[in-house]
């Protein structure tokens, strides 16, 4: 019994960890712009394929061992990073004027389109996410931890505490927190709202490419509807700590990963119903604390 | 000698269809405060938005230390040393004082620099030193004035637009505020203020504009202003 208990916490950590990557842009992106960009799920996806373009591309020079897959990472999250930065552009940027509902229109057209071009490009199929990792790990009293699942634990906690850093100590990050509170007194501080606004689609897309890869390398297939309920759950998980709130979104991706794990060992509860769980904790969470765990009260104007 | 810091030449606004500002000319001289008086809704504020570009003229044109600025980014404004200190301060209440000073500086890349800023600006407010680490939000009217003040002179502002610095603060926190800006005054640093205590701008400024319903109605010297009598009912109630 204990062994399944940490065994399953392992599993939750794992989860929990990609789905804070993601949630992370979710939440950055909703501070800056109060945007909730339903696109990002589709960019988790685009991330994915991206990584695996690139692994294939360099495997020949440098192997799809950890070196190549850390390469192909560094190299997809510039790209991807850089893609978020032209949706902005082009989607969002002019609509930033506009009513609130008419760029979450925009989003979900985003979605569609990079959902859509993702499929067309690998004919709708499967795609193996080929690497040379074994199966190798260590097992402590029974518990199976993978050496792929503690890098991906360890990759995540340090794109975290880089994150973290950044946010806290630069002036970059805290313009960017500043710009979440009043763009127009950032303005009269010099700073170029929209250049802070793009770095933070950089940033945001960047990391879940990085979270889109991990899943590539973890599950070891891909496919182009992988985004959508990432998307939702990483939603869920940026809601669960407080959306807006970086640390929130952190710590509720791996508070939803631990309580999804957590559900599929429920009695009468198999892991199918893991998706169920996940939202009813989300219903839950908006009637008794909407404004999440780290998540400020405000009042909101529509 | 030429040494207009800045020139508004016939400046219209217009606020969607409200046309805020019908042809403001004014301007300000180096090591001047000049003072622009009027009552709610003249103006006043709309005209500093304009100069410091969060709003768009509309026709007219604004020039700072000899160049148009009329068409320029309000963070491109703020870079050529035009710093603007908005009506109600708009501090950012969740970062702590020290982070709304640093974003002051933003424009500067050199960190030592930065660091004599807040050095100086921590000399012009030692309350503000006291309560670096706290945020924003938790500082008083005056306090919160002061952190404004000292977030604009976190770089060498060649001009400073000050809205309404006295706004809601209590007698005694409006003379302390006097005081500095006149001490940023004799620092070199030239000033346009904006206020409804025209009491306290006359008291201060070297030159006064007077705004009626987006028009300059009368301008003077500031000791001319004072002793005019609609003026003196209009704005000092006495």
């Amino acid at each position: 019994m204990l062994n399944i208990i940490a065994q399953q916490i392992v599993n939750g950590l794992i989860i929990g960890s990609v789905y804070s990557l993601v949630a992370l842009g979710y939440s950055m992106v909703y501070g800056v712009i109060k945007l909730l960009n339903f696109a990002h799920g589709d960019i988790y996806m685009t991330g994915a394929f991206v990584g695996l373009a690139v692994l294939t591309v360099i495997s020949g020079a440098v192997g799809a061992g950890w070196t190549g897959i850390i390469l192909a990472m560094i190299v997809s999250m510039m790209i991807v990073g850089l893609l978020g930065v032209v949706i902005e552009r082009i989607a969002y940027q002019p609509m930033l004027n506009a009513p609130r509902l008419s760029i979450l229109i925009t989003a979900l057209g985003v979605s569609l389109t990079l959902y859509n071009t993702v499929m067309v490009l690998t004919n709708g199929e499967f795609r193996a996410f080929k690497t040379d990792l074994g199966y190798e790990g260590i097992s402590l009293h029974n518990i199976q931890i993978s050496y792929t699942q503690i890098v991906i634990v360890l990759a995540t906690a340090a794109l975290m505490i880089g994150l973290h850093i950044f946010i806290s100590r630069t002036m970059y990050g805290k313009a960017m927190r500043a710009i979440a509170l009043d763009q127009d007194a950032c303005r009269l501080m010099g700073i170029n709202v929209n250049k802070i606004i793009a770095l933070t689609f950089f940033i945001g897309s960047a990391l879940a490419a990085a979270a889109g890869i991990m899943a590539g390398v973890y599950y070891g297939s891909i496919h182009f509807f992988m985004g959508f309920i990432i998307g939702l759950k990483a939603f869920t998980a940026a809601v669960i700590g407080g959306i807006g709130s970086i640390p929130g979104a952190m710590i509720g991706g791996l508070v939803l990963g631990l309580l999804e794990a957590a559900g599929t060992q429920l009695p009468f509860v198999g892991s199918g119903w893991k998706d169920v769980f996940a939202f009813a904790i989300l219903i839950l969470l908006l009637v008794f604390k909407p404004t999440g765990i780290l998540g400020k009260t405000e009042i909101e104007r529509m | 000698m030429n040494d207009i810091v800045l020139r508004l030449n016939n400046v219209e606004t217009y606020y969607g269809k409200i046309h805020a500002l019908r042809g403001i000319s004014l301007e300000v001289h180096q090591g001047q405060i000049v003072t622009l008086l009027g009552s709610n809704g003249a103006g006043k504020s709309t005209t500093l938005k304009t100069i410091s570009g969060l709003v768009q003229a509309y026709a007219g044109t604004i020039e700072f230390m000899g160049n148009d600025i009329t068409r320029e980014k309000p963070h491109v404004i703020v870079e050529m040393g035009l710093i603007h200190v908005p009506e109600g301060r708009r501090i950012f209440k969740d970062l702590t004082v020290e982070e709304n000073l640093e974003l002051g500086s933003f424009t500067l890349k050199d960190n030592k620099k930065r660091k004599e800023r807040l050095e100086y600006v921590y000399e012009l407010f030692p309350i503000l030193k006291q309560r670096r680490r706290q945020s924003g939000g938790t500082l008083s009217g005056g306090e919160q004035q002061m952190l404004a003040i000292g977030r604009a002179m976190m770089v060498t502002p060649k001009l400073l637009l000050l809205d309404e610095p006295s706004m809601g603060l209590a007698p005694i926190i409006v003379q302390e505020i006097m005081k500095i800006i006149k001490r940023l005054n004799q620092d070199g640093i030239t000033i346009l203020l904006v206020e409804q205590n025209a009491k306290m701008a006359l008291k201060l400024a070297d030159y006064g504009y007077v705004l009626e319903t987006g028009k300059i109605v009368m301008e003077n010297c500031g000791s001319e202003l004072k002793k005019n009598e609609s003026i003196v009912k209009a704005y000092l109630g006495s």
